[in-house]
């Protein structure tokens, strides 16, 4: 990667052009009254054809994408994405579907929500679902209004607590308040399972749901699940399951089934469709029978969400058909077993045992904290492995522990490279144990080193001035 | 068998993993699971297809599609997409990066997000720019969360009814749990009205107003006064805009809007059957510590590099959690790439000529149908650019045009048609529909 400084606005020059519209032939209806007009054009860039495409290759040189490399993002599943769904998506059968058409003339995209939806179905356990939402947090909020549509319905006005695991992402919380229900928190226990002993004091006849992610986001699965479904059941409450952790269930255990009612999917982590560099996302949401008369009271986006992302997701699913689908599950949680195993006596391990897809280290063993020198962070970790050519794990997440190291392989990953990685992690706690400096002041082989954030957030300069 | 083309394991790889871990089986990682929520059975699922046989599912539903030349918007435009557009955006750098949470390795992800803040910001002419929301509706719904969260103590938030059904739909939705009660201006002779608006003002109870930019009968609304109205009231102006009209049309800046916001898919996006879209929201300085959704910032590096960071996180879900007012977190990333690259090749005198093309389409196609006898227009001294609606006598119109394979006379909510002419739509065409018409 080179460091390249241009803005696509530095390369401006008045009068140079690079769009290529058709003749008008059309006859001249005139201009706007002026007082409807805008005072001058816009100050866009004026470049040409060649510009534009170096410009942005230039760029693209600075990203890494999963396609450059190793990217065990925690909590994120960065599998490999399918080149074939690509071609799918951007056939023009399809992206040239208007999104008002009547079902008659989108014949072929009807029938892709119909064997999407029964395939996830079928996956998880639940009967219906909404493909509005266009990311996880927008289904989590949906699946959530679900929750309330359903109380509300019934005439059960007094459900305002939602209970969330003091593990549960950022999202959870956030789309709670946002949909109107006050957040109540469960502690985990040392072993890092919800509680359920402090569970039940929470649960009452003000209580909507809670929302748990199973395997929870320290990649353990929650072992008290039936008895925590029975509780919240017990009080009417209903289970919602955050499906960004749905990947080491694939083809082997069903939500459905543990007695979730509500859950979301994020096609962009477990189905294969890629981030974008942070969206499109699609974050599907299904239920259980009894509320699917819920889905028709909420319209949660424009039209009918992120299309081209569940062809993407189909065609995934096809490609992995019943032969293949368990071998998601099974092999990312291999993954993840084999690299906490391998690292777990230089990286602390707060809770030993099998985990699932993800695992959680709490920084280094031997941080090289020497009087006067402090020691290298979680943070000094993730830098030096950029160094290494690896992205870097999730940090600081989730909050139980200070120094947070979420580490995610996913399927697609082969021995070699986890090998790799895990000898250059062996080296990186040598390093720190040696020299930590060396690990403050990386990264060193990137096209930038680390940025000054307080004064990007002190004085923020947020656009190009014109 | 075979394993997914997509899983590298060898047998000899899981034998050695299973012996480091130092279990027996595949199974035993799941020893952990309650035996009754193992699956016993397979997944009932259809068999694994090879990359040919996907390529033909595909190809055989998308000739299913009806392929209609579209003369319909109503929120989603057929705006054609310069080929330079998925070729960049499809480098693998790209898509398959996630968030730019390590900055050191996503300057380019973060360069054109702030490339597309500046050109929103141009383009509005407010302020402030996010990094993207989901599309225009939600975007619209954020806004009307940020109104309430702006203005303490105010219950209420006002939408045209000139707004699209879509729009006020999504807001209505979120409006409901999130506790805001929801007002509405009527639109008067096809544009929403001043002194309803004012009427409504009254109340004190009024956090601020969503209003269209151009509407959804396709005109272009005169806001003078609706700033000054609402600002003496303690509320705050929203526009809704097509971001492709705001090259030609008064911006929200000129009509001293607090915020903007709008769905930027006429940048080039396809239409795709509804998604994925880019909603937008740009506001004046002063709300930038309330406006939901992640924000690049320039600073720089120890070596003293101009370079490209998120910032203002202080503002986001993962920080407040439930005392959260947005739940954003991944918005529209790659869209917002194609809106960047699209307007980039368009340039201003692009981006008006590409104005002038559809008004002038759309004026000949209302004209020649208004010639037909069978349509009334129902503001004649209104202006309007690609869209417009008309009253017709003609019953089901759209299902006979469609025969004819054109998608055109979507009717509205009153019952009018909505047409919409854009420059992928030859005279030749537009000809063509008008005589479909006269034969319907």
């Amino acid at each position: 990667m080179k460091y390249y400084d241009k803005l696509v606005f530095e390369l401006s020059q008045p009068g140079r052009t690079a769009f290529s519209l058709p003749e008008n032939r059309f006859p001249s209806a005139g201009k706007l009254p002026s007082a409807l007009c805008r005072g001058e054009a816009p100050s866009l860039p004026q470049v040409s054809e060649p510009d534009v495409v170096r410009h942005y290759t230039n760029l693209s040189q600075m990203n890494f994408g999963v396609d450059s490399g190793f990217y065990p993002l925690g909590s994120c599943t960065m599998k490999y994405n399918p080149k074939i769904n690509e071609e799918v998506a951007s056939l023009p059968g399809f992206a040239g579907l208007h999104p008002l058409m009547g079902e008659k003339s989108a014949t072929g995209a009807v029938k892709v929500y119909e064997e999407l939806e029964k395939e996830l179905a079928e996956i998880t356990g639940m009967d219906r679902f909404t493909f509005a939402p266009c990311a996880g947090a927008h289904g989590e909020l949906t699946g959530l209004m679900i929750m309330r549509q359903y109380h509300l319905s019934r005439g059960d006005s007094g459900r305002t607590k939602v209970i969330v695991p003091d593990s549960a992402h950022g999202t959870n919380p956030a789309s709670a308040a946002v949909c109107g229900l006050e957040v109540v928190q469960v502690k985990s226990l040392e072993n890092g399972r919800i509680d359920v002993e402090a569970l039940k004091p929470l649960l009452d006849s003000s209580v909507a749901g809670i929302m748990m992610t199973n395997p929870n986001t320290l990649g353990l699965f929650e072992t008290q699940i039936k008895t925590i479904a029975e509780l919240v059941h017990g009080v009417g409450g209903l289970l919602y399951y955050d499906g960004a952790n749905m990947n080491p269930l694939m083809g082997v255990v069903r939500p459905g089934d543990m007695g979730f009612d509500i859950m979301h999917l994020n096609l962009h982590k477990t189905f294969s469709t890629p981030h974008g560099g942070g969206g499109p996302g699609s974050g599907p949401v299904g239920v259980k029978a009894y509320l699917a008369p819920c889905l028709k009271e909420i319209k949660v986006s424009g039209f009918q969400g992120n299309f081209a992302v569940m062809l993407r997701a189909l065609a995934y699913l096809l490609s992995l058909g019943k032969q293949h689908i368990r071998e998601v599950g099974q092999y990312s949680t291999l993954n993840a077993n084999y690299i906490k195993e391998c690292l777990k006596d230089v990286y602390l391990l707060p809770i030993e045992g099998v985990c699932k897809h993800e695992f959680v280290f709490d920084g280094l063993i031997n941080d090289g904290a020497k009087e006067g020198v402090p020691g290298a962070s979680t943070l000094d970790v993730a830098k030096r492995l950029l160094d290494y050519g690896f992205h870097a794990p999730t940090i600081y997440f989730p909050l139980l522990f200070h120094q947070a190291l979420m580490i995610e392989p996913t399927e697609t990953e082969s021995k070699e490279t986890m090998d790799a990685f895990i000898s250059v992690m062996r080296k990186i706690a040598a390093e720190a144990a040696e020299d930590p400096a060396l690990l403050h002041d990386a990264p060193h082989n990137t096209p930038i080193t680390r940025p000054d954030e307080t004064t990007a957030a002190r004085n923020p300069v947020l656009i190009h001035p014109q | 068998m075979a394993r997914s083309p997509y899983i590298p394991h060898t047998d000899a790889d899981i034998s050695a993993m299973l012996e480091k871990i130092g279990v027996k089986d595949l199974d035993a990682l799941y020893s952990d699971v309650p035996q009754e929520f193992l699956r016993k059975e397979p997944c009932d699922l259809p068999d694994a297809l090879s990359e040919q046989e996907i390529r033909e599912y595909f190809a055989c539903l998308a000739a299913q599609n009806a392929n209609l030349k579209v003369f319909v918007g109503q929120g989603a435009y057929d705006h054609y997409t310069p080929s330079v557009i998925p070729y960049l955006t499809s480098r693998s750098e790209f898509i398959t990066a996630y968030t730019p949470y390590q900055c050191e390795i996503s300057q380019g992800t973060l360069r054109y997000i702030f490339e597309y803040q500046s050109m929103i910001c141009r383009l509005t002419g407010l302020d402030i720019s996010n990094a993207s929301l989901y599309d225009g509706a939600t975007a619209a719904a954020e806004a009307m969360m940020m109104l309430i969260a702006c203005t303490r103590k105010k219950t209420t938030v006002l939408l045209s009814e000139a707004l699209l059904p879509q729009v006020r739909e999504v807001v209505k939705t979120y409006a409901k749990f999130h506790g805001v009660k929801i007002g509405f201006i009527p639109a008067d002779g096809g544009e929403t009205s001043l002194d309803a608006l004012k009427e409504a003002l009254h109340s004190g109870e009024v956090a601020g107003a969503i209003v269209p930019s151009v509407n959804r009968f396709g005109i272009v609304e005169n806001h003078e006064g609706f700033a000054q109205a609402l600002h003496d009231a303690g509320a705050l102006l929203v526009e809704y805009c097509d971001p492709s009209a705001l090259a030609v049309v008064k911006s929200p800046a000129e009509w001293d809007a607090d915020i903007a916001v709008g769905d930027g898919q006429p940048l080039g996006l396809p239409l795709s059957y509804g998604g994925p879209y880019v909603g937008f929201m740009a506001v004046k300085k002063d709300h930038m510590r309330k406006m939901p959704g992640r924000i690049v910032g320039q600073t720089t590096d120890k070596e003293g590099r101009r370079v490209f960071v998120l910032t203002l996180q202080a503002r986001e879900q993962h920080i407040r959690r439930e005392k959260a007012t947005s739940n954003i977190c991944s918005n529209e990333s790659l869209m917002a790439l194609w809106a960047t690259i699209y307007l980039s090749l368009m340039g201003p005198e692009g981006l008006v000529k590409l104005n002038e093309i559809c008004s002038d389409g759309a004026h000949y196609l209302k004209e020649e149908l208004l010639k037909t006898g069978l349509f009334e227009d129902l503001f004649p001294a209104k202006p309007f650019l690609k869209e417009f609606v008309l009253k017709t006598s003609v019953e089901g119109l759209q299902a006979k045009l469609e025969k004819a394979g054109f998608f055109a006379a979507l009717p509205t909510e009153e019952g009018y048609v909505s047409f919409c002419v854009t420059e992928k739509r030859s005279k030749e065409e537009t000809d063509l529909l008008v005589k479909a018409v006269k034969e319907a």
